[in-house]
């Protein structure tokens, strides 16, 4: 197909290492989140941002390809996702790789064993403005596996220089979510899984005494397993711990509290009712997609928790979630924008899915905002990128416009 | 447990400001629309249908025709008596004056495919089950059906599921408040139940035996049925003409399939792939039911052939393609595509598929994928009529017709505007400053409402 050959092309192509882009809206997610007005990038033939300003003060240079749309906005981020394992088809051994049930706790699955770039959904984002993704391993077990940061250009990762974050956290659920499918096996109840999560990271504790004995002959054998919770108690990799109802998240802060553990909060449904206490564990919520079907451990969810958040100064973020159907990926744009119809002013919906999630994922230094020095990652649309009815027309990632669909 | 946040309509206003505003807005045909009146307390006497209301001062999109700014309608006995600009609509003596300046009135929408009140059909049983009737299990007091109130809809097709190759006849409702299922029900003229019946194709109803497991199989095993039950339909007709007691004994599956073969009632037939589309309307061609295509993932592959085929279509967008094999290429562009070759084209909610609150941005994303404004509007309203066979009664603001209609603060396809408030034949059954609808339309602690059976007390 005409898009695939596109993208192909774009891909491998060396050619456009400089490349100026027009606008008449910047947003450059700087401060205030003031937008420019006719305003030029140069993004450099590093992939870098060179400058950034307005249209009459940045000369383009002779020779360089330009690029112009109604408006422009950092490459968006995928706070939560799990594109690239979980395929387009939703075909169970085939291409759905992130959630393995044949145990509720392990932490030892990296996401990159699991990844796919090529898969269509990530095209998919991509083609809509999404540049990085923070993916992996799906809710649905009690510990179901590691999670990394990718941009959605990189179709293999071939070594550590492909991805943004090899382990960007472990993913914990919570609630009847994370009991065990299909068998008996443990956990069934929400006593039995905090039972069995404090055991887990107990034995962990105990792995990282003996590894700190003296004499190197007495040091445990490696232990996938618990090196990777032991990150977690070194605060190296954050758990990341989905929770909906209320009791759950206080359960999700009573062990912040006993491990020790960097934090973040994912989906939290019932946030709201939470404010005060989330707020003080310092802990940052990738909040449910907004449109997330409201049923289940989610059937309280509000479409005003992201306003909810901002107000009272919880840092967010938006995710595509994970769907079991159909829509087989949400897209964060559009998250934003229905949390921007329900009380979100829109310049913090669009900072929310980007410099905000980059500042969660630690990558506010790289990505996330468009200054001189940062990945020139950039989403084009021909309008107010939260309007249904606009079009994402162009993709830049590193310096490379990566897609020229009118999506 | 702390208070629903309040609408920061203010914000609503600041979208992007810098960015001109023929890119941005352009407001439904053109007309500067401003949200308004989130905030604004309802005073009025909601349960005298007998009333007669005018509306006054809103932007009148009625579908049927080109829309009206600041504009007058007047209700009557449930119906709209008169609509037009403000010049030259009479508002009636001791009417009601709704004031609804700066806000925009359209049709109730339409949803063709709903699944609100968790209905069922058939069972694991077999693969056909005509005789199952989705009346028998919608609960009305499900939270789903609160839900599409808030989201502006008025009038639902609901249907059982797709697991079968026949699931069930489906009922079509008006979202009153009702204590019944009746109390919502539409009726036809005969006073019967109107609604259709729910036929799938394509690899959902592709299961153990006895269902089929191919496609070739599941074509037979319609056409067999069809074909039995057109035997039935001679032998009663034989019967009735000559002694009536050598006629069948009475067979619910039978008597529903002719009601189809005899056009009285709508097949609904949920079907994605392109060849699968096709298998449908060779169905038609051979029993000469009537029919309107489901979800139609495919539609812009074989839009020629539905064109030509006369059938309208009722689509689905998604936030992303897949989560199977056949709807792989679905895409945006459907709604474009048959608008140009002029097949009625409905957009639904298949809810919960998509929560019937994002109704109206289901249809901004056929925009997206190319549809006119003015055709992706009608896919949520006049279309959706159309294709349930209720045009003469709602779907368009044209005098006579029922009073279904949705006040909205602004452009209907920008993500922005909000459901203020939706009528039902001249009565409210939503109205976002009430606290209750107001959880229905936001969510919330006490929004779920889990009314499913649990085994108190016990774990696995």
């Amino acid at each position: 197909m005409k898009t695939g050959l596109l993208l192909i092309f774009f891909l491998v192509s060396p050619a456009m290492a400089q490349l100026a882009v027009k606008a008449r809206v910047v947003y450059p997610m700087t401060g205030d989140l003031a937008p420019l007005s006719d305003a030029v990038i140069l993004c450099g033939p590093d992939g870098k941002i060179q400058q950034i300003g307005l249209a009459a003060g940045i000369p383009i240079p002779a020779g360089w390809p330009v690029v112009e749309a109604a408006v422009v906005v950092p490459g968006l981020i995928d706070a939560r996702s799990t594109v690239g394992l979980s395929g387009v088809l939703n075909w169970e051994r085939r291409d759905q790789e992130q959630l393995e049930t044949s145990a509720p706790v392990q932490p030892e699955l990296r996401a990159v064993d699991g990844y796919n770039g090529r898969d269509p959904l990530v095209a998919w984002l991509r083609e809509l403005g999404v540049t990085t993704v923070h993916t992996g391993h799906a809710p649905g077990a009690l510990v179901s596996g590691q999670t990394m940061v990718i941009k959605t250009n990189r179709a293999s990762v071939v070594d550590a220089n492909d991805l943004l974050a090899p382990v960007a956290g472990i993913s914990v659920t919570l609630g009847s979510d994370g009991f065990a499918k299909n068998d008996k096996s443990a956990p069934g109840t929400r006593a039995k899984s905090v039972a069995l999560l404090r055991a887990e990271l107990i034995k962990a504790q105990e792995y990282l005494t003996k590894l700190q004995i003296a004499d190197p002959s007495k040091h445990p054998d490696r232990d996938l397993h618990l090196e990777a919770l032991a990150s977690t108690l070194r605060r190296e990799v954050p758990l990341i711990i989905t929770a909906d109802r209320h009791h759950d998240i206080a359960a999700a802060l009573r062990l912040q509290k006993e491990f020790g553990f960097r934090l973040v909060l994912d989906s939290a449904a019932e946030a709201g009712l939470m404010l005060d206490e989330i707020k003080a564990s310092q802990a940052a919520v990738i909040v449910h997609p907004t449109m997330a079907r409201a049923v289940g451990e989610r059937e309280n969810l509000k479409f005003t928790t992201a306003a909810d958040l901002l107000a009272a100064g919880i840092p967010f973020a938006f995710q595509s979630g994970h769907e079991d159907y159909v829509p087989k990926t949400r897209v964060v744009l559009f998250e934003a924008a229905m949390a921007a119809a329900h009380g979100l002013p829109p310049g913090q919906a669009l900072a929310a899915c980007t410099i905000r999630a980059a500042e969660i994922l630690g990558l506010q230094q790289k990505i996330g905002s468009l200054e001189p020095g940062k990945d020139a990652d950039l989403a084009l649309y021909d309008g107010d990128p939260l309007e249904t009815t606009t079009h994402c027309v162009g993709t830049i990632i590193d310096g490379r416009q990566v897609s020229r669909e009118r999506r | 447990m702390p208070q629903t946040a309040e609408i920061r309509s203010s914000s609503l206003r600041m979208v992007m400001l810098s960015v001109p505003a023929g890119l941005l807005a352009a407001v439904m045909v053109g007309l500067a629309v401003e949200p308004a009146g989130l905030k604004e307390p309802v005073g009025r006497e909601v349960d005298r249908p007998a009333v007669v209301r005018a509306f006054t001062g809103a932007t009148l999109i009625p579908v049927s025709g080109p829309p009206v700014a600041d504009g007058v309608m007047v209700v009557r006995d449930g119906r709209i008596e008169s609509i037009g600009p403000r010049a030259e609509v009479v508002v009636p003596q001791g009417a009601e004056v709704v004031d609804c300046t700066g806000k925009v009135i359209i049709p109730g929408l339409i949803c063709t495919h709903s699944h609100i009140g968790a209905p069922s059909g058939g069972d694991a049983s077999a693969p056909m089950q005509p005789e199952a009737r989705v009346l028998d299990a919608i609960d009305i007091r499900d939270p789903s059906v609160a839900r599409a109130r808030a989201g502006g809809v008025t009038t639902v097709n609901i249907m059982p599921g797709s697991g079968h190759l026949i699931s069930g006849q489906t009922l079509y409702l008006k979202l009153r408040s009702g204590r019944t299922v009746e109390e919502l029900a539409i009726r036809n003229d005969d006073g019967t139940l109107a609604g259709g019946l729910k036929m799938a194709n394509g690899t959902n109803s592709l299961r153990e035996a006895p269902f089929p497991g191919t496609r070739g199989k599941s074509a037979a095993l319609v056409r067999q049925e069809f074909l039995k039950a057109r035997d039935y339909q001679r032998k009663k007709a034989a019967a009735a003409a000559g002694d009536p007691a050598t006629g069948p004994d009475r067979q619910l599956a039978m008597e529903t399939l002719v009601e189809v073969l005899e056009g009285r009632r709508v097949v609904h037939h949920h079907t994605h792939r392109a060849d699968d589309i096709l298998t449908v309307l060779r169905l038609k061609e051979e029993f000469g039911f009537k029919v309107v295509l489901h979800h139609v993932s495919d539609a812009w592959q074989v839009a020629d052939e539905i064109a030509a085929a006369g059938v309208g279509c009722s689509i689905i967008n998604l936030d992303a393609p897949g989560g199977k094999l056949e709807t792989r290429d679905l895409d945006w562009k459907n709604g474009a595509e048959l608008e140009r070759r002029g097949v009625v084209t409905a957009v639904h909610t298949d809810d919960p598929i998509t929560d019937s609150r994002w109704m109206l941005r289901s249809a901004a994303l056929s925009v997206r994928g190319g549809m006119s404004r003015e055709k992706a509007l009608e896919s949520v309203t006049l279309a959706g009529a159309r294709l349930l066979g209720l045009e003469a009664r709602t779907g368009s603001l044209e005098p006579g017709k029922e009073a279904d209609m949705v006040i909205l603060s602004g452009d209907p396809l920008s993500i922005y505007t909000r459901v203020l408030e939706t009528w039902v034949e001249g009565r409210l059954v939503f109205d976002v400053s009430r606290p209750a609808d107001r959880l229905a339309a936001e969510g919330g602690p006490g929004a779920g409402q889990a009314r499913w059976g649990g085994t108190c007390c016990f774990s696995r």
